[in-house]
């Protein structure tokens, strides 16, 4: 019994979503086999309502857990010991368990939680509880019971078959199983917000694709690198995906050239959003996806925002529109996106910018002031200049 | 390709490649093994010291090898601040050194000595009144460049050198004089009994002349006392222990053997380019500003320009789709924000800095190559300043 570890996964939301339940569970099965599919020996399954994670002993079990907690659609995750249904060997495994316990952790006190699925297994959980606890106490001479704070909270799962002791829960990101959501594009910047905002829709369930926008030789090719790493950061969330690149600098030459100085942020902004919605539509893409947020700079502002969103009639996604910076910079942290933001290569926002930037454009003069570029033109050439890589989890 | 970035580093020669093979496939021993293989390749190495001093005017007990330009010159300042702190606590410097003694130099502030650093002109010559006068009883050390990496400036090592043994005799003081000579060696006469005669410390580097990098050496005039800055197993008679990086070291002498081989012809060369390219700026672009010395005391292989109205950083990428590698500033101090401290030395305005180019190079390169420079310089500094002209 118990040559392999294994790891107890719960789906959050995805257990309510009724009817559509086995479809969820099954894409959430196949994601969280797609995060670990570098380890050989694991075996994922979907069984009573649970998906189990069973991985040989050899096998690194923090870096699996790891792995398994990156999954969107994980609401947390315990590693556990199995025993069989039966009471006796319910005792002795949980007595191993303690034990363990106490050796790593110096535990003192302790507490069982009985639960059981198997409505057919004869004694009732409250029961069970009392059994497994009085063994517990016997085997261990150490531990007293402590039923308002315990140190340890031990979980007895009795199904059918297998009972299932564990004590914590890792928690997970929650959200929906990747692909469960249509494909997005991201336009990733560099900064701090966009790969934040890449990786909210990403939670949800949509698949995601970028597109990143430079200005070289105005801006450095140790920017774009910068933007590859965050890329892959994103990636080892929601996989594998492409990065489309697209220089602006013949599109900002020609505003810098054709039309009022500060104007330039907003014209610029309404390009990188046409050239974003030919590369989604080309791409599969449903909708666009950027790290804008009400207010946080000249460009995006209220009446900017308006002015950005006319310029593409697919649905544009902005997840951090009301968050604050301080809360957007602490879920950078969180994903681990963050050191890599604020390393200081200028992007290409930064070089272009006017002195003295427009807060308030009016859609009407702005469409005027651009009607003398051929857009068309200079989009259909930013396009099919792109490059494209290929980004891998890191 | 034209690479024109020599003062970060230099191409290896094929030879130094060959010889370097050879070390790590076959002649891999430690020189201080006893057996065979130790004992060729401990020849190898004193072969290679044997090159260096005498490519340098210098006896073979009074070289010794390194990681390079910046632990040699870490060992001097570090070190012969300790052994005559008893004598002195003043350290002569100049603004312009490149930050391997720059910083040392900082860190001796910290540890209680006091720095002088040395100023300069507008085409980066020193100030030699300030320097004179900044000699006195308390000065132990001075430490002085031979060539500046940014601008190509060649200091007057044989005037300061003077100085010192001049002061010395008649103050009867023992003032040190080091030179970091990284950029001087192989491009310009670094001669211990010539020009560089009274100089007590030299550096010099492997990779700015064709040779491997992480490798350096550093001259120590004999019966001058220099505490080790590596200390360890005694390699190197005790002044830089740790175990010889055997395969550098004879890449190193191979390179300087070339190098010296043919000094004139290849200096030449350098010169020829540099020249070459000179003219055609001035002629084919206005308004720029050649911060590097326009006669004798220009190395030949530095050209230092400023295209006003640009940014040196827009014009290397640029000019790196064509093939063309150049430097701003120096390529140590390119990564890091803010403006070289060789320029804002010179006094240069922001506008002279930011749009400043380095050219460098080497005997490879040629004047069709020159030629294809000034063409895509020109082009790169129009578009930019085009662009520019709308604000």
């Amino acid at each position: 019994m118990n040559e392999q570890n294994i790891l107890i996964v719960r789906c959050g939301e995805v257990a309510l979503k009724g009817m559509n339940k086995p479809y969820f569970e099954r894409m959430l099965v196949d994601r969280i086999r797609k995060n670990l599919k570098e380890f050989r020996g694991v075996d994922v399954r979907r069984q009573e309502g649970l998906i189990f994670v069973r991985a040989d002993k050899a096998l690194d079990i923090q870096a699996i857990i790891k792995q398994v907690s990156k999954v969107f659609g994980v609401a947390s995750i315990s590693q556990a010991v199995e025993a069989p249904s039966e009471l006796d060997a319910i005792g002795a495994e949980a007595v191993k368990y303690m034990l363990g316990l106490i050796e790593e952790k110096g535990v003192k006190t302790f507490k069982v939680e009985a639960k059981r699925a198997d409505k057919n297994f004869p004694v009732k959980s409250p029961e069970i509880g009392r059994i497994i606890g009085a063994k517990v106490l016997i085997g261990c001479k150490v531990l007293k019971v402590d039923v308002h704070e315990p140190d340890v909270l031990l979980h007895v799962d009795v199904r059918s078959d297998r009972t299932y002791i564990y004590d914590a829960k890792i928690q997970g990101f929650g959200g929906l199983p990747l692909g469960t959501n249509g494909k997005g594009l991201v336009l990733l910047s560099g900064g701090i917000d966009s790969p934040v905002a890449a990786w909210m829709m990403a939670k949800r369930g949509m698949l995601i694709e970028a597109v990143h926008f430079h200005s070289y030789p105005y801006t450095s090719p140790r920017a774009q690198e910068k933007v590859e790493d965050l890329a892959r950061i994103v990636a080892s969330y929601c996989g594998r995906f492409k990065l489309h690149c697209v220089n602006l600098l013949p599109i900002q030459e020609q505003i810098v050239a054709n039309c009022p100085e500060e104007e330039t942020t907003i014209h610029v902004r309404m390009f990188m959003m046409r050239i974003a919605e030919r590369i989604a539509r080309d791409t599969g893409c449903m909708m666009l996806i950027t790290g804008e947020n009400l207010g946080q700079v000249a460009s995006q502002t209220a009446e900017a925002l308006v002015v950005t969103d006319s310029a593409v009639s697919m649905p544009v996604m902005r997840p951090l529109i009301a968050m604050d910076k301080t809360d957007i910079m602490d879920k950078a942290q969180e994903i681990g996106t963050f050191e890599t933001s604020i390393q200081p290569y200028e992007d290409c926002c930064t070089v272009f910018l006017p002195k003295h930037p427009s807060t308030k454009p009016h859609l009407d003069r702005i469409l005027a002031s651009e009607s003398v570029l051929d857009i068309d033109g200079l989009v259909e050439a930013a396009v099919a200049a792109q490059e494209v890589i290929s980004i891998f989890p890191e | 390709m034209v690479y024109l970035d020599n003062s970060a580093t230099t191409r290896q020669y094929d030879e130094v490649t060959g010889v370097m093979t050879e070390m790590m496939g076959q002649v891999y021993g430690n020189p201080s093994s006893l057996h065979l293989l130790g004992v060729e390749a401990e020849k190898r190495v004193r072969s290679s010291r044997k090159i260096l001093a005498a490519a340098l005017g210098a006896s073979e007990e009074e070289v010794y090898f390194t990681s390079g330009g910046t632990e040699s010159d870490n060992t001097v300042l570090f070190g012969a601040s300790e052994a005559r702190k008893r004598a002195g606590k003043k350290i002569i410097t100049t603004a312009v050194e490149h930050p391997a003694v720059l910083e040392p130099a900082r860190r001796l502030e910290a540890m209680g000595f006091t720095v002088e650093y040395i100023g300069v002109d507008d085409t980066c010559h020193l100030n030699m009144g300030q320097l004179i006068s900044a000699i006195d009883d308390d000065t132990i050390l001075i430490s002085v460049m031979g060539v500046n990496n940014e601008t190509g400036t060649i200091f007057p090592i044989d005037e300061i050198a003077a100085l010192k043994d001049k002061y010395n005799r008649e103050h009867k003081t023992d003032i040190l004089l080091h030179s970091d000579a990284v950029q001087a060696f192989g491009k310009v006469p670094v001669d211990l009994k010539g020009a560089y005669k009274g100089v007590d410390f030299l550096s010099v580097s492997g990779h700015k002349i064709h040779g491997p990098k992480g490798i350096g050496a550093l001259y120590v005039r004999k019966g001058v006392h220099l505490p080790p800055f590596m200390n360890g197993g005694g390699q190197e008679r005790h002044m830089r222990s740790g175990t010889e990086n055997t395969p550098a070291i004879a890449g190193f002498g191979k390179a300087a053997e070339m190098g010296m081989k043919d000094f004139a012809k290849r200096t030449e060369a350098m010169k020829r380019a540099r020249n070459h390219l000179l003219e055609g700026l001035i002629a084919e672009i206005p308004d720029i500003r050649i911060n590097s010395p326009q006669d004798e005391t220009a190395s030949p292989s530095v050209l230092n320009v400023s295209f006003l109205g640009t940014r040196g950083e827009v014009l290397l990428h640029t000019l790196e789709q064509d093939g063309i590698f150049v430097s701003t500033g120096s390529a140590c101090s390119s990564n890091k924000k803010g403006q070289s401290h060789v320029l804002t030395a010179m006094g240069l305005s922001g506008k002279e800095i930011e749009g400043a180019i380095r050219f460098s190079f080497s005997e490879e390169n040629t004047l069709e190559e020159m030629e294809y420079v000034v063409e895509k310089v020109k082009a790169a500094v129009t578009r930019f300043r085009r662009l520019g002209s709308f604000r």
